[in-house]
C-alpha cells in the first residue's frame, strides 16, 4: 500500500473537494490544505466537525503563507492541524509515494 | 467648458455587485472590485454585497508577502473616497464561517437574508462574481 | 516604450506608465515629467508624493474626482480643487501625476 498526500486547494464552501477527500482517504494518509482550501482549517467554521471526525486516522496540514494571506492568523485553527511553510510542503511531497490533487 | 469642469452623469442606474468568491484563489474578487470603482467613478448608484465566500474578501489582517500577490484588501478602504456607502454583508454567510463584523476591514451593514433579498430586488443591474 | 535613466532602463506600457512600481525613483519621475512637459515645482511634487502615499495605503491610483477630494481633506481646499490640479497637470491630474509617480493608470479612467 502506498502512502498518499491529498492536496485540497478549493474552499470547502465552494466545492465538495474536501468532503470527497474525507470520505475516500485511506487511514494513515495526509491531507494538506492550500490556497482557498485553508478556509477549512478554521476552528469555528462549518467544516470543523467533518475534519474532527478524521483527526484520529488522517494527518492534517495547512500552508502557513496561504493562511496569512487570507488574514486568518488571528483566528483559531482546528486543534491538531499542523501549520507548515513551503519547505514543509516539499518535505511532505517527498515523504509520500503518491500525491493526489482534489480539483 | 474648462477641463476641470465636470458634467454630471446623464443617466444614473442602481448597480449592485454581488461578491461570492474568496480573494486570491481566483481573480474574480479583484476584477469585481475594479469594476465597482469604475462604476462609482461614473457617479452611478453603486451597492456592493458580500455573501458566501465573498465575505472572506473583507477579512482583516491579510498579509500577502508570503504568496507574492498584491494585498488588495486595503483597496476596500478606498470605497469611502469613491462615495460607495452601500456595503452589505449577509449575516448567515458570516455565521457559517465563524466570522463577525469585527473581523472585517471596513464598516459594513450586516443584513439578514430577508433584507438582502429585498435590497437585491430594487436594483436596475445586478452583477455577480 | 521605455525610459533610460543614466543607463538604467525602465520598461513602460504604450502610454508611458512604468511597469515596475518598485523601481521608481525621483530621477525617473523627472524624466517622465519632461516627456509630459510638466514643470516639477514643489507644488507638483506635493501632488506626486501625495499619490504615492495614497497608493501605498490603498493599493490603487485614484480617479481624478477621488484624488481631488482626498487632497482637499489632507491639504485644504486651496489645493483640493480641480482648477489648481489642472493648472499643475493640464492633461489630467490623475493621469499625468500618476504616470510621473510611477503608478498604474487611475482606476476609473478610460
Amino acid at each position: 500500500m502506498s502512502t498518499m498526500l491529498h492536496l485540497i486547494n478549493r474552499s470547502p464552501f465552494d466545492a465538495p473537494a474536501l468532503e470527497s477527500c474525507l470520505r475516500l482517504a485511506q487511514a494513515g494518509s495526509s491531507v494538506l490544505l492550500i490556497e482557498d482550501g485553508v478556509y477549512a482549517a478554521l476552528g469555528k467554521a462549518a467544516h470543523a466537525a467533518a475534519i474532527g471526525e478524521r483527526m484520529d486516522d488522517l494527518k492534517f496540514y495547512v500552508l502557513g503563507p496561504d493562511v496569512a494571506a487570507r488574514g486568518l492568523e488571528d483566528k483559531p485553527l482546528i486543534d491538531g492541524i499542523s501549520v507548515i511553510d513551503y519547505g514543509g510542503f516539499v518535505d511532505l511531497v517527498v515523504e509520500h509515494e503518491v500525491t493526489q490533487s482534489w480539483m | 467648458m474648462e477641463p476641470w469642469e465636470e458634467d454630471g452623469p446623464e443617466v444614473v442606474k442602481r448597480f449592485m455587485y454581488v461578491n461570492r468568491k474568496a480573494p486570491y484563489g481566483t481573480i474574480y474578487a479583484l476584477e469585481c472590485l475594479e469594476v465597482v470603482l469604475i462604476t462609482a467613478a461614473f457617479d452611478q448608484d453603486t451597492s456592493v454585497v458580500f455573501v458566501d465566500d465573498g465575505v472572506y474578501q473583507l477579512k482583516k489582517n491579510q498579509q500577502t508577502e508570503g504568496i507574492g500577490m498584491k494585498n488588495f484588501s486595503n483597496t476596500y478602504r478606498a470605497l469611502d473616497d469613491y462615495d460607495v456607502e452601500k456595503i452589505y454583508v449577509e449575516q448567515a454567510s458570516l455565521d457559517a464561517r465563524g466570522l463577525t463584523a469585527d473581523d472585517l476591514i471596513i464598516p459594513v451593514e450586516v443584513v439578514t437574508t430577508e433584507n438582502l433579498r429585498e435590497i437585491m430586488a430594487q436594483q436596475d443591474v445586478v452583477i455577480s462574481s | 516604450m521605455a525610459y533610460d535613466v543614466n543607463g538604467t532602463i525602465h520598461e513602460a506600457d504604450e502610454e508611458g506608465y512604468i511597469t515596475d512600481i518598485g523601481a521608481w525613483n525621483e530621477d525617473l519621475a523627472l524624466m517622465i515629467a519632461k516627456e509630459e512637459n510638466i514643470d516639477m515645482n514643489s507644488d507638483a511634487w506635493e501632488v506626486v508624493n501625495f499619490l504615492r502615499s495614497y497608493y501605498e495605503e490603498y493599493q490603487i491610483a485614484p480617479a481624478v474626482r477621488v484624488l481631488t477630494k482626498a487632497i482637499k481633506k489632507k491639504l485644504g481646499a486651496d489645493k483640493g480643487n480641480s482648477k489648481y490640479l489642472y493648472e499643475l497637470f493640464p492633461y489630467g491630474p490623475a493621469k499625468q501625476a500618476c504616470k510621473i509617480a510611477g503608478l498604474p493608470k487611475p482606476t476609473g479612467c478610460i
